[in-house]
């Protein structure tokens, strides 16, 4: 197959046009208008606290004395807490998403270079671009933990740890070691770092290979990108605990580190499929042919499964193991705060497993570019709603919902993701030149 | 697997590369060509010889299909009809419980569907002499082309021609 084909051109350059810009910042003014409304709503006051409070008595009624104890001391501050609660609370949810998206990024750079794989060198600047995102999400995130924490983090809270007094929480004090805020912001400040400079430095090899060419920058990219896979094999795990499973602190799954790589990789599988498909819509990457994008869809299919697994992995041992203190976690999302995070709970499910799995299940539909389009967006909307049913239960609880605040920040992070991908795009020829491998990629075919 | 019967013309060569350039010239040439048969795969050969797509893929789906099938009927008959039993204080139908069996035995029905499959639609059986092989090195060091000189119009010495010319390094008559 491969043979019979002419091998297009590698000198391409992507151009960021002002039309593209143009349509950014329209998409982005739409999300900034929709989060504006949100607020508006949000802070004179949604209705539906009503009924969320008689679910309330439910959940603690059906958990017993685990939900009694220390998580009604929870829910009475939660009520008290302000319409921005829900504002902070989305801040985190999408930084924490496009964080993930991002440094996937360099997490699918780093192991194509261990693995010495030779199929991806064409489209590797796709990947490339996406972790110089990291620093926009870390400054909000820094931001909204100064401004929001306590909002968003009850183990932020100093009175919990006062022996005696009323707040006085057994179950955090014994975590304090690990999940308090010098050591917290400490961390959260090396993973970008790390993260970002990592990247840079994988980034700077890259982009002298097109000059130079020859093997050398090759052999030091595989040291540093299996450096990146030791760092973040620690950090993967660190960070999802602090950034989604410190928001429930009492509740805890050994499964979750897992469960939120698997989330992130996924969607940052479909964000390179995505960018992939879109460019050759656009004209660019010729050179990326059938057999390339079924790959990505392959990963796009494999990875939706390995989430489900993972999902599915650590809902089961909870649910058939039926410990109060575990199975809160899920109770909260079914008939807490109103029911309102069981349609979320199950869109997910949909999303992330169903659609993608029986869309992309046949050989053709890899390769198909509108077919690729609806399950790469299913899948990289899909997470947005994992991280949102992780998250918000937990933060926002009964002020959360899903409405014009939601659906305005998604978009203006989705916009500004893709302004800063665009822009690493433009710096660099679309197709490394000068990658060692990049002969076989040319000429991959899997028949 | 198409019947073998009636005469053949076997051409021999002796590396993957020139079989793989060889089929497009003599298929442009008019010549038809039945079958190659090779040690291991060659990327792009089913494509040049303009083969149908395998549909083993849709077999499998179905095979899946019925194992997910039979394990839901099985658990939901013998643990919740027949005898109903609670386990861990859930309902004696309860899908979360069923779905490690059900994934299992959807794979195993897949996998044993597909191989036993692939297996007699390619006459692999320890049992079965469907045929002959042209050449019995095809299964060592050498790539055999097998043209069925009944469903070719051109003839015998023509066809034989383009074989050498096309790099054969021997041209060999079978006849079943």
């Amino acid at each position: 197959m491969a043979s019979a084909h002419s091998i297009p051109s590698i000198e391409e350059r992507f151009e960021f046009t002002s039309g593209a810009k143009r349509n950014l910042i329209i998409g982005g003014a739409i999300g900034a208008a929709l989060v504006v409304v949100g607020v508006y709503l949000a802070a004179t006051g949604g209705g539906g606290h009503q009924e969320a409070e008689a679910a309330h008595g439910a959940v603690n009624a059906i958990t017993g004395h685990a939900a009694a104890g220390h998580e009604a001391a929870g829910h009475a501050e939660e009520h008290h807490v302000s319409w921005l609660t829900r504002i902070w609370a989305n801040l985190w949810v999408n930084a924490v998403y496009f964080t993930g998206i991002s440094v996937v990024g360099m997490f699918f750079i780093s192991y194509n270079y261990l693995a010495q794989a030779g199929w991806s060198a064409v489209f590797k600047r796709v990947p490339e671009a996406m972790p110089a995102f990291l620093p926009v999400t870390g400054i909000i995130m820094l931001v909204v933990f100064f401004l929001g924490g306590h909002d968003l983090f009850h183990w932020t809270h100093s009175e919990v740890y006062e022996v005696g007094g009323p707040e006085y929480d057994e179950v955090l004090a014994g975590k304090q070691g690990y999940l308090n805020t010098p050591f917290f912001v400490g961390r959260m400040i090396f993973y970008f770092v790390a993260w970002y400079f990592m990247w840079r430095k994988i980034r700077q090899f890259s982009l002298e290979e097109d000059q130079i060419g020859g093997t050398e920058l090759y052999d030091k990219s595989i040291r540093l990108g299996t450096a990146f896979l030791v760092v973040f094999g620690v950090t993967s795990s660190t960070s999802a605990w602090d950034f989604v499973m410190s928001v429930d602190p009492h509740w805890f799954s050994t499964m979750f580190g897992w469960y939120t790589l698997a989330s992130w990789h996924v969607a940052g599988l479909a964000v390179i499929t995505l960018t992939v498909v879109m460019l050759r819509e656009r004209g660019y990457l010729k050179a990326v042919n059938s057999s390339h994008l079924r790959d990505l869809g392959k990963f796009v299919f494999a990875f939706s499964i390995f989430w489900t697994y993972v999902w599915f992995a650590q809902f089961l041992l909870i649910y058939y193991a039926n410990q109060p203190e575990e199975i809160i976690y899920f109770i909260e999302r079914f008939r807490g705060h109103g029911s309102i995070f069981k349609a979320p709970f199950f869109i997910t499910l949909f999303l992330n497993f169903f659609l993608p799995f029986l869309v992309l299940m046949t050989r053709d539909s890899k390769f198909t570019h509108s077919i690729l389009k609806v399950a790469c967006w299913s899948v990289i909307i899909g997470h947005y709603m994992d991280f949102y049913t992780n998250i918000m239960p937990g933060s926002a609880g009964d002020t959360a919902g899903f409405g014009p605040l939601e659906w305005g920040f998604f978009i203006v992070f989705i916009c500004g993701f893709v302004w800063s991908m665009a822009t690493q795009l433009e710096k660099a020829n679309l197709i490394p030149k000068h990658h060692p491998m990049l002969e076989e990629s040319l000429h991959h075919d899997i028949a | 697997m198409a019947e073998l019967s009636g005469k053949y013309l076997v051409g021999v060569y002796d590396d993957d590369d020139t079989v793989l350039h060889a089929v497009p010239r003599l298929r442009k040439a008019g010549v038809k060509i039945q079958e190659v048969y090779s040690p291991f795969p060659i990327h792009g050969m089913d494509d040049a010889l303009g083969h149908p797509r395998t549909r083993i893929g849709i077999a499998a789906f179905m095979f899946g299909v019925t194992g997910c099938c039979v394990a839901l009927t099985l658990m939901i008959w013998t643990m919740g009809i027949d005898w109903p039993m609670i386990v861990g204080g859930k309902d004696s139908i309860s899908l979360p419980n069923y779905i490690p069996i059900t994934f299992e035995l959807t794979v195993l029905f897949t996998a044993f569907g597909m191989v036993t499959t692939f297996f007699i639609s390619n006459g692999l059986s320890p049992a079965a002499h469907k045929h002959e092989r042209f050449d019995v090195r095809a299964t060592d060091n050498k790539f055999v082309m097998a043209i069925n000189l009944g469903r070719n119009s051109m003839s015998e010495d023509e066809i034989s021609r383009a074989l050498r010319d096309s790099g054969a390094e021997e041209v060999n008559i079978k006849q079943f």
